[in-house]
């Protein structure tokens, strides 16, 4: 059969690669033409190729950094994910108790993440708040605005408080879609709690876990208002996470040139993670079918 | 392998039901013997899966109890009754091989790897799985699955009975017969308890030894394929077994005879007794097989002047639809028999013609 060829199609696509053009190619673009220059003024510029780049990776505040959001991304991963999947498996399946946690678990996601770092900073506060002064009352020394340890468990407990919902609601809508049969048979073939969860639920729920798990990595690795509004990276550097430093950098110190090319490295890491872990994951479900 | 007792059973999705229309499953008492293969016939709605699933245990009956072998089950989750079932559309385990999947209901109980390895063959050989057991069990069709569900239905031989769930609904009609067949032949050899769920008479015809029809939550008989086709005890089940069902009319019993529009039927002096004692609304029922239709030249006698509004040729039989006064009459001819003309007299056998009082049979 011959292809039929009319170029006219290409108009088609032209108010889509404009769109793309505007919001993510050219801003993209003007990030890679200062990470290869040094500008003083406009009139006064000078090519300095991979300078920046070199400097930004030898940057030992970096590598603290990296490492810091490292070991937080996976705490969350680690926390979220199971209690999560934990929380969808214990959601009610009919009647009132539905819709109502449901709308318990949707608060979370709903407000500003500014608000968040907010709620989260006063709650914690030793004088005033309730949680802090909680917890010093039962003799805990806690305090989070000098104490790293603290700033981190208070930090890391806000970010599930805010996430964990969004992996309940995929997980359980995952699980809903499980025909009452499954569990009959299950129930019929003698299976265990524990079968029924890693043979029927756990299957059922893999999509969606994909996706919460993506979404939960590129956010938590691109995390910054909450902690910014919370502890501002302190006490110290102890959660200056990533964009935080990059803010410091870009911002604070106006030192462009660096900061575009420590936001193409970013980029590259969270690109080259999402794009390792999806294909891994969706050939290991190719496989598992031949 | 079990005989199961019905006692008294009743079912009510209301908690405080009242009338006979709020029950899902009407107070029933049977008994079904130990290795027999049964069949619940009816329409949708009738209460053939309600009662399945009391069978099985994922249910628990409002009335009555289950009893297996003399032991009360009533009570208990359907793990502990030692029956398995097979469901209407597949119920497979994803991620496990074909091989896996059967061997699950044994393996979950414990049983030893050598024995489970020689069921999980010897189920593949009947059921042609032997060379996709190593295949991973997603990957199959909608045919091969519900296989694998059937072989999990069938790997354990210490269940009590077990249960089909319109099994086949999913099966492509060539394959749904070769599977029929299997169950059959495996019923022969093995004779476990089966009780089949279907709302397809000739699946029911063909599989099964006793077959139970249902009726608006009311087991309205209990019979073998023949008695069911000769001896309909509802004229629901006249009308549902049989293609085309049973005629029914309403009909007068007057002067020694039935009465339809002014037409005489003569009866036996065995119907006019039954009857004699009968109120309620009376019906005469009779099979297209049994009726004679003369066309031509031919003296009216003891039969019926009846109008020839159709007459189609299926191949093997000819069905012929009549009418006179309000009533429609199919009537099956032989392939070689002719039918001339618009108009004909009917011969009912009047030890083929049924009475009904109140849809039961009477004579």
């Amino acid at each position: 059969m011959n292809k039929i060829t009319n170029n006219k199609a290409w108009f088609l696509v032209l108010p889509v690669f404009f769109i793309v053009a505007i919001s993510a190619i050219i801003p993209l673009m003007t990030v890679v033409n200062y990470s290869v220059q040094d500008i003083f003024d406009p009139q006064t510029r000078f090519f300095v190729g991979t300078e920046w780049f070199e400097q930004v990776l030898a940057d030992r505040r970096l590598h603290d950094a990296l490492v810091r959001q490292i070991v937080f991304t996976l705490s969350v991963l680690f926390i979220e994910i199971p209690l999560g999947i934990a929380v969808a498996l214990t959601l009610p399946r009919k009647g009132w108790g539905v819709s109502a946690s449901m709308v318990l678990l949707a608060l979370p996601l709903l407000i500003p993440w500014n608000v968040v770092g907010t709620i989260w900073q006063i709650f914690g506060r030793a004088d005033i708040g309730l949680g802090g002064y909680v917890i010093n009352l039962m003799g805990i020394d806690y305090n989070y605005s000098q104490n790293p340890m603290d700033a981190w468990v208070t930090v890391l407990v806000m970010d599930v408080w805010h996430w964990t919902s969004l992996i309940v609601l995929l997980c359980y809508a995952g699980l809903r879609s499980i025909p009452d049969a499954y569990y009959q048979a299950a129930k019929i073939d003698g299976a265990s709690r524990w079968a029924i969860f890693r043979f029927i639920q756990l299957p059922k729920m893999q999509s969606v876990l994909v996706i919460g798990v993506l979404l939960r990595f590129m956010d938590s690795f691109m995390i910054y208002t909450e902690p910014f509004v919370l502890t501002g990276g302190g006490p110290g550097t102890a959660t200056t996470f990533l964009s935080q430093f990059l803010v410091t950098i870009a911002v604070g110190q106006f030192d462009l040139g660096p900061a575009a090319a420590f936001s193409l490295i970013y980029f590259l890491i969270i690109l080259l993670v999402c794009w390792v872990f999806y294909t891994v994951v969706m050939n290991a479900g190719k496989r598992e079918e031949q | 392998m079990a005989r199961i007792d019905l006692k008294g059973l009743a079912h009510s999705y209301y908690p405080d039901p009242k009338t006979d229309e709020d029950y899902a499953l009407r107070r029933m008492e049977h008994v079904w013997e130990d290795g027999g293969a049964y069949a619940l016939l009816g329409p949708s709605g009738c209460g053939k899966t309600t009662l399945l699933n009391i069978i099985s245990g994922l249910l628990t009956p409002s009335h009555g109890q289950v009893m297996f072998d003399g032991k009360d089950v009533t009570n208990l989750a359907p793990e502990e009754r030692n029956i398995a079932q097979v469901f209407q559309f597949p119920v497979i385990y994803d991620t496990m091989t074909v091989y896996e999947n059967l061997a699950f209901p044994l393996r979950n109980r414990g049983v030893d790897e050598k024995r489970v390895d020689a069921r999980v063959r010897e189920i593949a050989e009947m059921l042609d799985l032997s060379s996709k057991l190593k295949q991973k069990a997603r990957g199959l069709g909608a045919d091969e699955k519900q296989t694998i569900s059937l072989g999990r239905g069938l790997v354990r031989d210490d269940v009590s009975a077990i249960l089909f769930d319109e099994p086949l609904t999913v099966i492509d009609p060539h394959l749904k017969w070769v599977l029929r067949r299997k169950l059959k032949e495996i019923h022969n050899k093995l004779r476990p308890t089966m009780v089949y769920v279907t709302h397809d008479q000739v699946e029911a015809l063909t599989f099964a030894d006793k077959v139970v029809v249902m009726y608006g939550g009311k087991v309205v008989q209990l019979g073998t394929p023949q008695e069911l086709f000769e001896n309909p005890a509802h004229t629901f089940v006249g009308y549902f077994i049989g293609s085309p069902g049973m005629n029914i009319m309403d009909c007068n019993i007057d002067d020694g005879a039935a009465w339809i529009d002014g037409q005489r039927i003569g009866l036996s002096d065995r119907h006019l007794e039954a009857v004699s004692k009968q109120s309620g609304k009376i019906e005469l029922g009779i099979r297209p097989e049994f009726l004679t239709l003369e066309t031509g030249n031919v003296t009216k006698g003891d039969g019926v002047e009846v109008n020839i509004t159709k007459v189609e040729d299926l191949g093997q039989y000819k069905i012929a639809t009549t009418r006179f006064g309000a009533s429609e009459i199919k009537v099956k001819l032989g392939e070689d028999e002719q039918v001339i003309g618009q108009s004909g007299i009917l011969r009912f056998a009047p030890e083929w013609t049924k009475l009904y009082a109140d849809s039961q049979l009477v004579a």
